[in-house]
């Protein structure tokens, strides 16, 4: 019985990589989008560019400047004479951010009081501007403690210190590079495995398989293990790079991230396993993989955090497999999961695996008689 | 091109769209369907995140601050008795954040030496563990400037800081994130609509039959484009109204300005899916190539939601090449900023040029021959 599962599954990777097109679409598409997604998909900001208009012809206004423009991520591309040239520059989107410093900012901070600054941003990104506006906080309370110290006034009477877990340095890279390796991997997958049973009906040599002395759990299994095979394949490829390229740390057990992975991918090809039998055309079957993949990538929790979404969509996405395993990839990168803090990710995971290829299975006996 | 040529390719495609109302659906149940799941399902805005707040000696110093986090929409306050059980709480992931106030600290506000307060953030998802971070900063600054008042000492910190947020004052992730969404919706509308269109006749090879009759190429290809591009201004009528009424966006710019942009940007798309379409000849292969050049480069590389302006400079070469990044631009400044001449008409330049370079070359690669 062995020998005959092995013979089909022989049979379904021929299939898949005989011809070239085929063979580069499994491999060339992944890899390109990890590199070129990986450098494009990041919230950090590393080049605000923002214009300066300064009225005060004090010390403290340009050791203030001097900070902003020392800064990393900031940097000045105009110094105008009058508030009224800031809108041309906002608008159009050529400068960000906008800082005023205004006429009494030195008078008033060497008389004790608190020197005003203004700080205009573009709000069309409300994120950009979020995190922008939240760096000029970080420089401008830097420059404050400074001064206070070195002028003998009062320091303020407390203090905040942050300190951030798992990703010291609050690089989004961390964040988006493993799910990166999730989204192409189910990408890859859904493709697989939800042209694998139309296509076979289309071109007529599925009632071949019929008649061969398979029995239909056979043929279901000669489908999904080449799928799990390549999903897995391709997941590891993508891992590595993830690490040696990216040098995203793989911090927790690589074992848990394994195990995850694969629960992952049996779940996924039940889905696609599904798609493809419920399909009369391969048309068809990649319409439903879409139709699917979509949705289930944008409520994942791969860009935007599963907490920000409405309570009703939350619950939507219990059912996607997506989203546990945004939790276990970046739970074994970043936090250091092993597989017992993983656990609660796990079962879900199995149970609409067990369930979709369950469905799966019943959807191919059905279309059989 | 003569009339009533045309008018015969156009009700001949336009009855072929509504006799298979598969296209009707992509049109219009499909930005509908999608529109509703991502505008509600996507945001960047972060409330209610679950924070412990340890006090290792509670007092009425600290109440002020611990009050100010419990009525911010923000957080979600989960008091904690020690550090220990915070840290468990936060690596299974159950709080985001951890705030804690030592247990010098009434001592120390007291005295001159400054008490220190302890932000742990979990800092996987950068992006959030950024914004809490700056909710905990502006909490703590207000905090402060209430101390210092009771006090009636000098305020401690010598700068004062006003920011002004233009064109989207409340800072709401769903008012740039849904006019990006139109685009997105709009690329893979535009062409799933026609990336099949050409194709389906080589595959089902009515081709020929098309090839037979006493019309030009050019007559073919624009009895193609004009049924799908009336279709496709309807869908991006639909999303635009939805915007607007059911995620209350605002409408700072002119219709009209809106819909020449989205006609250029459909021009574009029609195009491209119409080229994919002719060199194809196969609806899978077409499909394919469709989905895999529109879809998630659009969602990515867009400026969507990630901003390009973070992006390396390869990176940005690269999205300069996408139809959907200068529509996206133009929608984020149509709806939140008005009619800026400055960021329109570059980028309506660029999908000018872009639905010239589509359209001529399919009709430069369509030739009246079979092989």
């Amino acid at each position: 019985m062995w020998g005959r599962l092995i013979a089909l599954i022989h049979k379904e990777f021929l299939a898949l990589l005989r011809d070239k097109a085929s063979r580069f679409v499994l491999i060339g598409p992944p890899l390109i989008q990890l590199l070129v997604f990986s450098y494009a998909a990041t919230f950090d900001l590393s080049n605000i560019a923002f214009v300066v208009v300064n009225d005060d012809p004090g010390l403290a206004g340009r050791q203030l400047l001097a900070r902003l423009t020392g800064a990393p991520s900031f940097h000045e591309i105009a110094t105008l004479p009058s508030t009224d040239g800031i809108a041309a520059f906002i608008d159009s989107g050529r400068a960000l951010m906008a800082v005023h410093i205004e006429r009494d900012f030195t008078r008033d901070l060497l008389a004790g009081r608190p020197g005003p600054v203004q700080i205009i941003i573009d709000g069309r990104n409300s994120n950009t501007a979020t995190i922008a506006l939240n760096y000029a906080n970080d420089i401008v309370l830097a420059f404050a403690a400074d001064w206070a110290a070195s002028h003998g006034t009062a320091p303020p009477p407390a203090s905040l210190i942050t300190r951030a877990w798992y990703n010291p340095d609050l690089l989004s890279r961390w964040f988006v590079v493993p799910g990166i390796v999730g989204l192409l991997t189910f990408v890859v997958t859904i493709l697989v495995s939800a042209l694998s049973v139309v296509r076979e009906r289309e071109s007529g040599t599925y009632d071949q398989l019929l008649v061969s002395p398979y029995r239909p759990w056979e043929i279901l299994l000669g489908k999904a293990i080449p799928g799990f095979l390549i999903g897995g394949a391709e997941a590891a490829l993508i891992t590595a790079a993830a690490m040696l390229w990216f040098r995203v740390p793989l911090t927790g057990n690589p074992l848990a991230l394994a195990l995850g992975l694969a629960l992952f991918l049996i779940s996924a090809i039940g889905i696609g396993l599904m798609i493809s039998a419920l399909a009369a055309t391969q048309q068809q079957g990649l319409l439903g993989a879409f139709l699917f993949l979509v949705p289930a990538i944008i409520l994942s929790g791969f860009a935007t955090p599963i907490a920000n979404m409405p309570v009703a969509v939350q619950y939507l996405t219990l059912m996607n497999p997506m989203r546990y395993l945004m939790v276990i990839l970046r739970g074994a990168f970043l936090e250091g999961d092993g597989i017992r803090a993983l656990a609660n990710q796990y079962w879900p995971l199995a149970v609409l695996g067990l369930a979709s290829m369950t469905t799966a299975a019943w959807l191919v006996r059905r279309r059989m008689y | 091109m003569n009339g009533r040529r045309l008018a015969g390719l156009i009700t001949k495609e336009t009855l072929q769209i509504f006799r298979d109302p598969s296209a009707l659906g992509i049109a219009f149940i499909l930005p509908l369907f999608l529109l509703l799941l991502f505008g509600f399902g996507v945001s960047l805005n972060a409330e209610h995140v679950p924070i412990g707040v340890v006090a290792d000696h509670p007092n009425p110093t600290t109440d002020p601050l611990v009050a100010a986090l419990r009525h911010s929409r923000y957080f979600e306050v989960r008091p904690l008795a020690g550090l220990g059980p915070a840290r468990d709480l936060l690596s299974r992931r159950e709080i985001d954040a951890i705030l804690w106030l030592r247990n010098d600290f009434a001592r120390q506000t007291l005295t001159e030496a400054p008490a220190t307060i302890g932000l742990i953030v979990n800092g996987t998802d950068a992006n959030t563990a950024r914004l809490v971070q700056g909710y905990v900063l502006q909490a703590w600054m207000i905090w402060l400037a209430q101390q210092n008042q009771a006090a009636a000492r000098p305020l401690g910190l010598s700068v004062a800081l006003q920011f002004r947020i233009w064109f989207n004052p409340a800072l709401r992730s769903q008012d740039y994130l849904v006019p990006g969404l139109i685009a997105i919706i709009m690329t893979l509308i535009g062409a799933l609509l026609t990336a099949l269109v050409v194709a389906r006749e080589w595959e089902r090879g009515t081709m020929e039959a098309l090839m037979a009759a006493p019309v030009t190429m050019a007559e073919i290809l624009a009895g193609k484009l004009l049924p799908y591009f009336v279709l496709g201004m309807g869908g991006m009528a639909l999303s635009v109204a939805l915007a607007v009424f059911v995620f209350a966006v605002p409408l700072h710019g002119s219709v009209l300005i809106l819909a020449l942009a989205s006609a250029l940007f459909m021009l574009v798309a029609l195009g491209m899916g119409l080229l994919i379409s002719s060199l194809a000849r196969i609806q899978f292969v077409a499909g394919q190539i469709a989905i895999v050049v529109t879809f998630l480069p659009a969602f990515i590389l867009s400026g969507f939601v990630f901003d390009i302006r973070s992006m390396p400079a390869p990176v940005q070469m690269i999205t300069r090449i996408l139809p959907a990044r200068y529509f996206v631009s133009i929608l984020q400044s149509v709806f939140l900023a008005g009619d800026v001449w400055s960021v329109i008409l570059p980028d309506m330049a660029v999908l000018a040029v872009m639905a010239t370079f589509f359209l001529g070359v399919t009709l430069a690669r369509s030739r009246k021959r079979l092989d």
